[in-house]
């Protein structure tokens, strides 16, 4: 099975992406499912599902939905086997823009859109960096200069990769990403022993635990103060 | 070319490749003050100085570094001017039946018009275009650029875009003036003469619009006439992109015959996606687009040349009426 990572931050596009990419992998006569992680809620596997496309979705809830991701991609991994998948989506959210679920050997998309600004690739962190795949969307509703000052400050930021225009509402360049999607030629039968390219935030102060008083003496564990003069 | 610029002083490098400062500054690495240390030594420092922060090794900073540098120059050194012609060889239909035509060839100065209901397969010709389809897209077209099979950089090249668009929907998303907006593309575009280039398209966006602005004007202040005269006007000039697709632009408040001659004296390639007549008879040819297919090949006939002369009478009527409307005149 051919996996691959999309991620990107919110709102920017990535399920209507995924979903007119997956169209037109089905019209390839391949089997493609998704897996969603999020917050707190989605409703996106309902999308997905009106699409016939399988879905599972995962919360994170209170935890950091990075470190919930890898605590489970690999399971999700062994149900899209288990269900006959020749391609799995893992869709999440940047939602700090530090987040990155970049795998290393396994194709790693970001979607990221030009109304989000042109200084946005340069605040965005590994999970735009590190992608060799970046979707530039909602390129029909700003003008061709400030398409091109976006893309080339993504390139600017991450040389490497290729860069595809996709408009998730017309699916104009979903064709195109499938193609490259299919052109993957990994495969994945487990993750165990792969490496993130990236590491995950950090933290465990007495916040992560459930802390909510503010004030020095109820931090605890790993803080860090900012500098102020 | 990683061992050619790790060595290098930071000055020296910037001084041979000035594009590289954004690089720099992308990834938030302060060169001021550190013209004299090596690439490789400034790298090392950022990374050390961002300690857990860090979110690259300084050989990873090199590798980028080292292709953006590569990519830059690639950008430079090609003149893009070279897509003299665009040649179209048939496909299939959405019912899989043969395109009905043998080689459409569209050369740069040229308009083409496209025709057609929506859905009747209009994006999917437009995105062939851009992917350079070689029989690998649902339509089976293969396009060809200058008579032979492009290079694979028209697909995934940021800083190679075959196709701009040009869309009755696009507005200016940035809360700039027009000079700053302008210099911000020209400087990504890494033009010769910023200054200009920049002076040189607002003349021209102001011949095109009906009311002119000033290069102070917030760019999302202006008219929806200024807007397209300056996104036009932009594109002819700064937009590297040898061909250009207009996406239905009538009733815009600007000169579209002059707009479209613009374009044209820029040597692009321009696809017009309308059904406004003035705009489509301007076209030499029509694509007649249906089913997902091209249906047929029209030539624009002298009998319709006629009634282009009398619609550009009307059109030119339509504009006078509504500039004297703008100024408070009587219209009698």
């Amino acid at each position: 099975m051919k996996l691959v990572t999309v991620c990107g931050p919110p709102s920017s596009g990535k399920t209507a992406v995924i979903l007119k990419t997956l169209e037109a992998f089905a019209d390839r006569g391949l089997k493609a499912g998704v897996v969603k992680f999020d917050c707190l809620s989605t409703e996106d596997d309902v999308l997905y599902e009106k699409a016939g496309i399988p879905v599972k979705k995962g919360l994170s809830g209170p935890l950091c939905p990075d470190h919930y991701f890898v605590s489970n991609v690999e399971e999700i991994v062994q149900w899209g086997r288990g269900k006959g998948f020749d391609l799995l989506v893992s869709e999440s959210a940047g939602l700090c823009n530090r987040c990155s679920p970049h795998i290393k050997e396994v194709l790693a998309v970001c979607v990221v859109d030009n109304l989000s600004g042109v200084t946005t690739p340069k605040k965005i962190g590994p999970m735009l960096k590190m992608a060799d795949i970046v979707v530039i969307t909602k390129g029909d509703i700003v003008s061709q200069a400030e398409r091109e000052v976006f893309a080339s400050r993504v390139a600017a930021v991450n040389p490497k990769a290729a860069v595809l225009h996709v408009n998730g509402l017309t699916g104009q360049g979903a064709f195109e990403l499938s193609s490259l999607f299919d052109d993957e030629e990994r495969e994945v039968e487990s993750l165990i022993g792969y490496q993130l390219r990236f590491t995950m935030p950090s933290a465990l102060c007495s916040y992560c635990l459930g802390e909510t008083r503010i004030g020095e003496s109820y931090q605890m564990g790993n803080v860090r103060k900012m500098k102020i003069d | 070319m990683i061992n050619e610029i790790k060595n290098q002083t930071v000055g020296a490098l910037l001084g041979t490749y000035p594009f590289a400062a954004v690089y720099f500054d992308g990834h938030h690495v302060d060169t001021k003050g550190r013209e004299s240390v090596t690439v490789v030594d400034v790298f090392s420092d950022f990374v050390t100085a961002a300690g857990e922060d860090a979110v690259t090794t300084a050989d990873e900073l090199l590798e980028g570094l080292s292709e953006h540098v590569q990519q830059m120059l690639l950008f430079l050194a090609d003149d893009l001017d070279t897509v003299r012609s665009l040649n179209l060889l048939p496909g299939t239909h959405k019912d899989g039946t043969p395109e009905n035509f043998t080689n459409i060839t569209i050369n740069s100065g040229e308009t083409i018009c496209i025709v057609g209901p929506t859905g009747s397969g209009k994006s999917r010709l437009l995105a062939d275009i851009e992917w350079v389809a070689q029989g690998d897209t649902p339509t089976g077209r293969t396009v060809l650029l200058n008579d032979q099979v492009p290079d694979r950089k028209w697909r995934f090249s940021p800083t190679h875009k075959l196709v701009a668009q040009l869309s009755q929907n696009m507005n200016f998303v940035m809360d700039l003036t027009v000079e700053e907006f302008l210099e911000m593309h020209a400087e990504s575009r890494l033009a010769d003469n910023v200054s200009d280039v920049v002076v040189r398209i607002i003349d021209q966006a102001n011949a095109l619009a009906g009311e002119s602005f000033a290069p102070t004007t917030p760019i999302t202040s202006l008219s929806g006439g200024q807007s397209r005269a300056l996104m036009i006007a932009d594109t002819a000039i700064l937009s590297r992109s040898p061909i250009v697709l207009i996406d239905e632009i009538e009733n815009a408040g600007i000169d579209r015959q002059k707009a479209l001659e613009l374009l044209l004296s820029e040597e692009k390639i321009v696809l017009m996606a309308t059904h406004d007549p003035v705009l489509a008879l301007m076209g030499g040819r029509r694509l007649i687009i249906a089913n997902g297919g091209i249906e047929a090949v029209i030539e624009t006939t002298e009998a319709e040349r006629v009634i282009l002369k009398e619609l550009a009478v009307m059109d030119r009527r339509m504009t006078d009426l509504r500039n004297r409307l703008r100024r408070g005149e009587r219209l009698e």
